[in-house]
């Protein structure tokens, strides 16, 4: 008997439960732990006030950790997650593999043509989206006003990197604390191998030739890598093996650093003066040149952390929603109204550049644009991959990341730069040769 | 006949163990076994036609293989050393008498409870960072050089980080055992004009042998796959020069996709683990009569 | 009898000993201390030991972030159902090898302890298929079970070690009495045993609760434990070293405080047979 009873109870505790679960959908979304995600989680409530019948579920993780998360996941048909936040690398080749559910059923007023083109066609394939972006960057030169004028530099609109080493070596002093140059040094395909990798462009250089033969050990990775360790040795922080950005960003508001290449999004933290001491000190200038006429104008990277649907998710509807709110013109206005306009995800609406409280606000503005517009990642007769300062192809994240440690250990000393570079092509060449690219 | 029934009951008892044990064990490993001859990556998870060895020559032949073998011998030896004559030394200053023994003992044991990740996470950013981390500003407050733990040392930070956290286990075990030594026969080589040295190297240390024994099993079997505290660190470099085996294969899986090479890298794995196995069985024989 | 020690020797070992058991803390203290500065003052040179503004922002800054109580039960979940169901299986096991020893007993307990040597990053993707075709991935009882096998082996060697302490005569006394197989067990065995499978249990929560790769490859929400609020916090934007702090003191304090207060218990048990 009461046995009895206490299966009808349960019964019922259940029924309860369950009803109140069809009444209202949870996302999961998986995110990274980078500023603007985090503002984000924090605005999930004026959502889910929007949308009662949606609850958001945040699982946000270290880059590298939610990287092989969402891999692992989305691979085996986990159905972990509702929304992911990947890059303009995974995009295509996930789309590819039909692992992304195409975003058909975005907000009516959403916009799509608003999203600034290049960005746009980064996260689509065959005319379909895939992914919307929720911020974009490409790269810049940030430079320190003040110390170029007491060294008596003054800073082109196009540097090149000859005149990149000349000021870093006026600028550092080393006891001030003061030194020329930061750059990433942590080892990883998106860490410091996207700044090589765009440092290479810079110089001419690719990945990977025509044939997919890796390029590694080609004049221009050679005159990169040594200009990267020497002035990096030279000029720049101790531990730099192991600064990422996140590193760097610290040690330039801290006013460490005289100058720094790095991601245009940067330039809306180190602007902010409750996160940097040099908010007012702050230059922009384009990517430098290592040659003549190279390649997008210096611009050579291209990234937009974008929101996508994995085709496991069993609540796509609730996902398109959420994804129309995070990524719209709304959202930017609700970032605006409660953190001024200069802290917007920036990088991903045409409407956004137009708009002169903005620009105002943004000193930066321009630049990133600028940047983003002319950085092409498409494939060329000598590069045939899609990607700049990666190459998007399933092998590129192991392979950069394997890379990548050999140029942690040129910057460090314990490898020449040669033979770092012989070895990061020996490494290159077995990969593409296991992945079926070298015959 | 009352054996015979004990016996069978015995066995009964020890089934459900051994069974989910041997479950656990057989299937992911036969799985393993068979994803080990196929062409089997994350990006092509339809099509994985069968290749035999492949993928366990392309896994041998790997660049890095033979640097993470002997880091995960260093780093295995490494820890051990300084955890075991670490261990001694500390317990036979606890042994003492002294004011505080108990908070003492609670300032060792705590590192035993810390979490691997955070562990790793304290270490690299607050201790050993060259610009922020206590080390360092130590070190320049006596006029030396801040040292890049993480870049220039990557192997010998991941094995005072492993040590730190196995240091207490070690300490504890010891102590026990320490204890457990009776005072008569201390007093008795004294008496014989033993000094404090050749007690210690006559009758402390081979009482102690046991207690050395398990310390160096259970670690043993612990330090073999120590993952976390590198990839929250040094990821494996700069280079290789922080790679171990199990980091080696988890890179495999978790960053080129390639189930076949890491499952046959596994595998791999598995077989060096067994020979270390052997030689600790070796080792338990002699010193533990079970 | 212990030896007489004159009061100069002591205090020299009292400030040896505490030398050293402070530097072997000193990371955690370090931790502790500085998730109560400010951004700026973890990472002010030279560095402030407690003449700064102690403050709860980093902890409120954290709670917002994520909701810790929710990980945390989960963790205390994970860790004790683990463990109850370890030595459901551990207890009638260790118990027949200690006393009714065969020719293969060390073998067995060798070979379950070798079980523990497969490197988990060989198996994830078999564990992981098998749990996406089980449904059970972030669900809880597919993390008790997963945490439940991987430390079986140490429970089963640590129940033996300490029954085979307890002397064979008395058994035999109680079947001389006619104590039937549960009398023998709750009667005679479970008493002596109870100390024993104290520190069983103190030990298989903690490698439960520390165990942080099964735990973040196979949850996400639901059944997440706090290795995975940790990940969640190892390197944001900016300066985070005192959030890193506080998130680093919210994940041990609850095991660092239940094993300071079982610790005598904890070790008593710990030794694995290595003291006889």
């Amino acid at each position: 008997m009461r046995f009895s009873m206490m299966t009808v109870s349960a019964a019922a505790l259940l029924a309860v439960a369950t009803t109140a679960a069809s009444a209202q959908t949870t996302l999961t979304i998986g995110t990274v732990n980078n500023s603007d995600m985090i503002r984000m989680q924090g605005l999930t409530p004026e959502f889910e006030k929007a949308h009662p019948d949606i609850k958001v579920n945040w699982v946000t993780l270290e880059e590298n950790i939610l990287r092989q998360r969402v891999t692992t996941d989305i691979a085996t048909g986990g159905g972990q997650f509702d929304i992911m936040t990947i890059g303009t690398y995974e995009v295509p080749i996930w789309a590819k593999q039909e692992w992304l559910k195409p975003l058909d059923g975005l907000s009516d007023d959403y916009d799509v043509d608003d999203l600034i083109p290049a960005i746009r066609s980064a996260l689509s394939n065959d005319d379909k989206l895939y992914a919307a972006p929720f911020y974009a960057e490409s790269v810049l030169t940030l430079y320190r006003k003040d110390l170029f004028e007491k060294a008596g530099l003054e800073m082109p609109e196009k540097p090149t990197w000859d005149f990149i080493a000349e000021a870093a070596e006026k600028i550092t002093d080393k006891d001030a604390g003061v030194y020329g140059i930061c750059l990433r040094g942590k080892p990883g395909w998106g860490e410091n191998m996207a700044f090589l990798g765009n440092m290479a462009r810079e110089f001419g250089a690719n990945y990977f030739d025509a044939d997919w033969k890796p390029q590694f050990e080609s004049d221009g990775w050679k005159k990169a890598v040594s200009l990267y360790v020497d002035l990096m040795t030279k000029y720049g922080p101790p531990g730099a093996a192991s600064n990422g950005f996140n590193e760097n960003l610290s040690l330039f508001g801290q006013g460490k650093c005289g100058m720094w290449m790095d991601a245009s999004v940067a330039a809306s933290f180190v602007t902010d003066p409750k996160q940097s001491q040099v908010p007012d000190q702050v230059g922009f200038a384009a990517a430098p040149c290592g040659t003549d006429n190279c390649p997008n104008d210096g611009f050579n990277w291209l990234w937009a952390w974008s929101l996508a649907i994995p085709n496991s998710s069993k609540n796509a509807e609730a996902a398109q929603t959420f994804i129309s709110w995070a990524t719209s013109k709304e959202y930017l206005d609700l970032v605006a109204e409660k953190e001024g306009w200069a802290n917007v995800p920036p990088g991903t609406r045409t409407s956004l550049y137009e708009n002169s409280k903005y620009t105002e606000a943004a000193p930066f503005a321009e630049a990133t644009l600028n940047a983003i517009k002319h950085a092409d990642p498409s494939p060329t007769d000598d590069k045939p991959y899609y990607g700049l300062q990666f190459a998007a192809i399933p092998e590129f994240q192991g392979l950069g990341t394997a890379v990548g440690q050999q140029m942690a250990a040129a910057l460090s000393g314990s490898a020449t730069v040669d033979q770092a570079l012989k070895q990061s092509q020996a490494i290159a060449t077995r990969e593409m040769t296991r992945g079926g690219y070298i015959k | 006949m009352a054996t015979l029934h004990t016996k069978s009951a015995a066995r009964a008892m020890m089934a459900p163990a051994v069974i989910v044990l041997l479950i656990w064990m057989i299937v992911p490993l036969a799985m393993t076994l068979y994803f080990s001859t196929l062409n089997y990556t994350l990006y092509n998870p339809f099509s994985t036609p069968f290749i035999g060895f492949e993928n366990y020559t392309y896994f041998l032949q790997d660049p890095t293989f033979l640097a993470a073998l002997a880091n995960t011998l260093i780093l295995v030896l490494g820890v051990l050393a300084i955890t075991v004559i670490g261990g001694i030394l500390i317990a036979l200053l606890l042994d003492q008498e002294f004011y505080g023994v108990n908070i003492v003992r609670l300032l060792v044991i705590a590192p035993f409870f810390v979490m691997p990740t955070v562990a790793a996470l304290v270490w690299k950013n607050m201790m050993m960072n060259p610009v922020y981390g206590v080390i360092g500003q130590f070190l320049q407050a006596i006029g030396l050089a801040p040292i890049d733990w993480m870049t220039e040392l990557p192997l010998l930070s991941i094995i005072i980080i492993v040590a730190w956290q196995w240091l207490p286990f070690a300490t504890l075990i010891l102590l026990t055992a320490l204890q457990s030594l009776s005072e008569d026969q201390k007093e008795a080589a004294e008496m014989d004009g033993a000094g404090a040295l050749s007690i210690f190297w006559y009758i402390t240390l081979p009482h102690m042998s046991r207690a050395i024994t398990v310390v160096i099993l259970i670690q043993t079997i612990f330090l073999l796959s120590i993952y976390a505290e590198i990839l929250v660190t040094t990821q494996g470099g700069p280079g290789s020069q922080s790679t171990n085996i199990t980091y080696l294969v988890a890179q495999q899986a978790t960053s080129y996709g390639d189930i076949g090479a890491a499952s046959a890298g596994g595998i791999v794995a598995v077989i060096l683990a067994n020979i270390v196995a052997i030689f600790l069985v070796r080792l338990i024989g002699k010193n533990l009569d079970a | 009898m212990a030896r007489r020690v004159t009061k100069g020797r002591k205090i020299v070992t009292t400030v040896l000993a505490w030398f050293v058991g402070l530097v072997i803390f000193f990371p955690i203290l370090w931790t502790f201390l500085t998730s109560f500065k400010t951004e700026l003052q973890a990472i002010s040179i030279p560095p402030v030991f407690v003449a700064f503004d102690w403050t709860l922002e980093n902890y409120r800054t954290i709670q917002s972030q994520s909701n810790y109580l929710h990980f945390m039960l989960n963790s205390v979940y994970l860790s004790l159902g683990s463990t109850a169901l370890g030595l459901i299986f551990a207890i009638p096991a260790a118990w027949a090898m200690a006393f009714s020893p065969t020719k293969r007993t060390k073998d067995v307990l060798l070979w379950m302890l070798s079980t523990k040597m497969l490197p988990a990053v060989g198996v994830l993707i078999p564990i992981y298929l098998l749990f996406v075709r089980f449904g059970l991935l972030d669900s809880r009882l597919g993390l008790i079970v997963v945490l439940f096998l991987i430390n079986l082996p140490i429970i089963v060697w640590m129940l033996y070690t300490y029954f085979k302490e307890i002397p064979g005569e008395i058994l035999e006394a109680a079947r001389m009495d006619g104590a039937g197989l549960a009398k023998e067990i709750t009667q005679v065995l479970a008493p002596m045993a109870v100390p024993g499978i104290a520190s069983t249990i103190l030990l298989n929560v903690i490698l439960s609760w520390n165990e942080a790769f099964w735990t973040l490859n196979l949850t996400t929400s639901n059944a997440a434990p706090l290795t995975a609020f940790i990940a969640s916090f190892s390197s944001p934007q900016g300066n985070f070293y005192a959030k890193l702090s506080a998130a680093s003191m919210l994940a041990i304090a609850p095991i660092l405080i239940v094993g300071w207060f079982s610790q005598k218990q904890l070790v008593r048990g710990l030794t694995f047979g290595a003291v006889k």
